[in-house]
């Protein structure tokens, strides 16, 4: 049974764009125009990404200190996460991102669900807040005994001069734990992205490499830009545990320190969201010499391609007979699922505008179910995470980018894995793709719309023109796509589902999928009479 | 008055705050301005701030609610954000055709001491002879106070600029503080049940409860107009609710404020308008004492439908007192709210004995001693400029039955296996928030059974027997 939607006709997607186009202010059409691309897979087209937003067109990012405190350090369990500012920015990240964590045992520490603040007050931004900012890591250090802490700024931080840095590693000298800043002002970059790679170098910086010990496991990976959203993590630990991968380190989904600092003992990096965390792929490998490749774990076909991808690096027959036998033991299930579900599903479109990989990742799932995506886009991925990192050497640093410092990194001669270099360069020559990344728009159909750092306006008329039968965004974005009719999935929290990765994920979202596309609720927004013809009314009013 | 054990966190010596029981004021202005008709408001600072508050109050009444922002950059910071200003504005402008921008500062714009006054009577003078939407201004720093405080700055900031003094008229002002889409409502309909024509500033009853659409709206409908807003200094009387208002805001405030004000007191001063305050109308008690002061004023009788509510409510009190008298409770969020819930819960039996705030006014203690009378209980812990953490550290020595308040209580709930009771805000955690009914005879009604039956269901859960009939 075919739906309805493979019956109507598809709008010409440069129209769709010149309409849009056409109501804006001649400067701001200009610069919009850039960012909206009419994909053509084969033509090698340039996207205009990671700029800055217009003032007062409401748009979908969070600031640098989001991603930086939010994202990448927010699914670490047992460092404190101490917020130097006001209380709002501690009081809004407050897990608020829904990413999950399970501690070993009973008695491991997990300070995930604290919201840490200094709590400024006006007294501390005129005379500045240093003292206060020592005397709360004091306080912390008293009651938790941390390994770590780690220091956040807030826009009035940068502005009246507290030096994060400075107080970090004085009283790292005082309470003999790791203590570090991160200069993550909100008005730094252009979105949250800023705030990723700020994370990454003060990750790398201070943990990365403190500890050689190389644990357990015959095939040791690192898995990067994984954060555990709706248990996620485990769904994937879950998995590799069954083909015997061994996870040394995940950043940062479920993650402990202890994991950052063994991560260069690991013997491949696989990373899942290339813009979060590209940094440290690209650093562990400068550094330590241990390669990366990119995976997704979004969509179980995916999930199936990745690990094959892992065992064909570790060219272990073994390793490779399990990850098969894994494949053939979960997909039965999978496919019985998604058969039932496709059946509603197939021939229906979505659109997509979230994060900077998820956008992607997230348009296998639907092809699995038989569903098209026919417009996309990132809210705060960069040109490669579109066109591929072959871009990489022409994309213009703006000012806005040279603000976030470029880590030097050397190669460290002692921990350097020769041997990891040497697979590398055999497996490369036998077309094994390492540090590669192609983007989405090659793998999206010609034709479809891709948009960047999409607004308000944008969202609406996208809306008018296709009626997708899903919207997938945020929770800023979910009541005014539903106020539309139209339902929409959060692909930032899950709605409060998942796990969406691996196989098990892939069931929950065919059926979280389907459970939101065949909602009878939208036919009910008109009550009966609303529907009634014209006449019954005018005769009913003539009665006066 | 050295009986209760007054505290505060600083005298407990912890300098950090451990899980904030407070938001930032820009969060309370836009709040507050959403309940303005045909409004869009505006966050002077780094995009991140209108993302996360929007990100928070959405989270909250799972409606769309934009707040735009004027998106600093690093530039921004070192040569102003006047560009930034301007270029918003512009764009709210095209993109929305609002009648109102009412705009809120950050930490960030006031740190760098940006005058948001100046820069819209410039933008005003660059665009002389354009017709122009109100631009409102509310100075929020979020290191000043906490989100009561923005809300307060901004309904004041909004009378302020908008009042004034023509014919006379019939009306009266209602002020009624931080409650939800669903309280307003009910006040919406007393006024009606008096048959007395009413401005109620800010009423987001709509604006932040929609119902479904069949087209899409830019602006939600709803909310106080412009008109009558303007209207507000010609009423004939002013009721707010509330003990502390922003007073938080005043006491830790170094740029000092001409002097602190609420909206009411404003058109009091201003156009001498007649100003009444009473507390949060919740319980029996404060309910009645909104009802008196209405009769009063509009010199009518209270409506029999409130009367056979009040009867059902009292009747409700009688019929589960066995199961409420010599509880206690600990009571947390907003200083106005509290109060009125730790009067409500002194009728019915409840010992509140931990009542906490992230608020810091300096009169939490002296409001609930006035409001209480002898119902005062003097062995009350009072935490000003609490977090959870401070106020878990309590739990142990007095071991409450019950916790009422946001969200945010729920891992103190858990840890100490205590029903919690969700009111005020946030609330993330269960569907419904716009519809919590908190105030009048009826919100009394839903918490009064909230309550009850939360500990009748702890009751029987922790029962090994399995009662049926409780």
């Amino acid at each position: 049974m075919k739906s309805e939607k493979s019956r109507y006709i598809m709008p010409d997607a440069e129209d769709v764009k010149q309409e849009i186009l056409q109501k804006y202010p001649a400067k701001v059409a200009k610069k919009r125009a850039k960012s909206m691309v009419v994909n053509d897979p084969e033509a090698g087209q340039e996207i205009q990404a990671n700029v800055r937003t217009i003032p007062g067109i409401i748009t979908q990012r969070g600031c640098t200190y989001a991603g930086c405190k939010g994202v990448v350090l927010g699914p670490t369990r047992d460092i404190i996460n101490l917020v130097h500012g006001p209380i709002g920015c501690s009081f809004y990240a407050w897990l608020t991102r829904r990413n999950q964590t399970k501690p070993p045992t009973e008695q491991s520490e997990n300070f995930m669900t604290y919201c840490f603040s200094t709590d400024m007050q006006d007294s501390n931004i005129v005379f500045g807040g240093e003292l206060k900012l020592k005397e709360a890591i004091r306080e912390a250090y008293a009651i938790f005994k941390p390994k770590a802490i780690g220091v956040f700024s807030t826009c009035p931080v940068g502005l009246i001069g507290d030096d994060v840095h400075a107080v970090s590693k004085e009283m790292q000298e005082e309470l003999g734990i790791k203590i570090f800043g991160f200069s993550c002002e909100g008005y730094k970059g252009v979105s949250q992205s800023a705030g990723h790679h700020i994370a990454n170098n003060q990750i790398f910086k201070h943990l990365v490499g403190l500890d050689d010990e190389v644990k357990g496991g015959k095939f040791r990976i690192n898995l990067l830009g994984e954060y555990n959203i709706g248990g996620d993590a485990f769904e994937l630990e879950r998995i590799f545990d069954e083909v015997g991968i061994s996870l040394v380190s995940t950043f940062s989904g479920n993650s402990s320190i202890d994991q950052f600092t063994n991560a260069h003992t690991a013997d491949l990096s696989a990373v899942m969201c290339h813009r979060s965390i590209n940094y440290i792929a690209e650093m562990l490998e400068k550094k330590y010499g241990v390669p990366w490749i990119k995976v997704n774990f979004i969509g179980a076909e995916a999930t199936a391609k990745s690990l094959r991808k892992i065992a064909d690096y570790f060219g272990d027959t073994e390793l490779t007979a399990k990850v098969e036998a894994v494949i053939a033991k979960e997909m039965p299930e999978v496919n019985a699922i998604k058969d039932v579900v496709k059946k509603r599903s197939e021939g229906k479109i979505a659109m997509m505008f979230v994060g900077g990989s998820r956008a992607h990742h997230y348009q296998e799932l639907f092809n699995e179910i038989g569903m098209s995506t026919v417009s996309a886009g990132y809210e705060f991925a960069h040109r490669d995470d579109y066109e591929g990192r072959h871009v990489l050497p022409g994309i213009k640093v703006d000012a806005d980018s040279r603000n976030i410092e470029e880590l030097e990194v050397q190669k460290e001669d002692e921990k350097y894995r020769a041997d990891l270099v040497a697979k590398k360069t055999k497996l490369s020559e036998s077309g094994y793709r390492f540090s590669d990344y192609d983007g989405m728009m090659p793998e999206m159909k010609k034709g479809s719309l891709v948009i960047d750092d999409i607004s308000h306006w944008e969202t609406e008329k996208l809306i008018e023109y296709y009626k997708p039968d899903i919207f997938c965004a945020g929770i800023k974005e979910k009541y005014v796509v539903q106020k539309h009719g139209i339902p929409l999935k959060q692909l930032h929290s899950y709605d409060y589902g998942g796990p969406y990765a691996g196989f098990k994920g892939a069931i929950n979202f065919y059926k979280d999928i389907d459970m939101q596309l065949n909602s009878k609720v939208w036919k009910m927004i008109k009550a009966p009479w609303e529907n009634e013809p014209e006449l019954v009314g005018s005769v009913a009013y003539a009665e006066y | 008055m050295e009986t209760s054990k007054y505290i505060k966190k600083k005298e407990q010596a912890f300098t950090s705050t451990r899980n904030a029981c407070k938001q930032c004021s820009p969060l309370g202005s836009s709040l507050a301005f959403k309940g303005i008709k045909n409004c869009i408001p505006l966050i002077h600072g780094s995009q991140g701030c209108s993302t996360y508050i929007r990100r928070y109050m959405i989270s909250h009444f799972r409606e769309p609610i934009d707040i735009a922002s004027s998106n600093f950059s690093e530039n921004s910071t070192v040569f102003g954000g006047a560009q930034n200003f301007n270029i918003s504005v512009d764009n709210l402008i095209k993109q929305y055709n609002p009648e109102v921008i009412a705009i809120s500062s950050t930490c960030l714009s006031e740190t760098i001491g940006e005058d948001v006054k100046k820069m819209i009577s410039e933008y005003k003078a660059v665009n002389k002879g354009k017709i122009l939407p109100e631009l409102i201004f509310a100075s929020t720093p979020s290191y000043a106070g906490s989100h009561v405080d923005g809300y307060h700055e901004a309904v004041f900031e909004t009378i302020k600029s908008l009042s004034e003094n023509k014919e006379s008229n019939d009306i009266i002002n209602l002020f009624p503080g931080i409650l939800s889409p669903e309280d307003l409502r009910l006040l919406k309909e007393v006024f009606l049940y008096y048959n007395q024509s009413y401005i109620m500033f800010p009423d987001y009853s709509d604006t932040l409860d929609n119902p479904s659409w069949d087209e899409y709206k830019k602006i939600s409908d709803g909310g106080t107009s412009v008109e009558a807003l303007k209207r507000t200094g010609s009423s004939k009387a002013s009721i707010e609710f509330g003990y502390v208002f922003n007073s938080s805001a005043q006491t830790s405030r170094i740029k000092t404020q001409v002097a602190y004000q609420t909206a009411a007191k404003y058109l009091n001063e201003k156009f001498e308008i007649p100003t009444y305050s009473t507390g949060f109308p919740i319980g029996i008690k404060e309910s009645d004492a909104f009802f008196n002061l209405l009769n009063a004023i509009t010199g009518k009788e209270t409506p029999e439908k409130y009367l056979l509510e009040r009867g059902r409510l009292v009747d409700s009190y009688i019929d589960g007192h066995k199961y409420l008298s010599g509880k206690k409770a600990f009571v947390y969020g907003d200083e106005d709210l509290i109060i009125g819930i730790i009067s409500f819960l002194s009728e019915i039996g409840i010992k509140t004995v931990l009542c906490a705030t992230g608020g810091e006014s300096k009169i939490l203690q002296s409001a609930l001693e006035n409001v209480l009378g002898d119902r005062f209980n003097s062995e009350m812990i009072i935490g000003s400029g609490m977090d959870f953490e401070s106020m878990g550290a309590h739990m142990e020595t007095y071991q409450p039955d019950i916790m009422i308040g946001s969200s945010k209580g729920v891992y103190l709930s858990k840890r100490h296996d205590i029903p919690l009771v969700r009111v005020g805000f946030p609330i993330h955690d269960r569907i419904g928030s716009q519809r919590v009914k908190h105030i009048l005879y009826e919100g009394t009604q839903e918490l009064f059974d909230k309550i009850t039956n939360a500990l009748l269901e702890k009751r029987q859960d922790d029962s090994e027997i399995g009662y049926q009939y409780m």
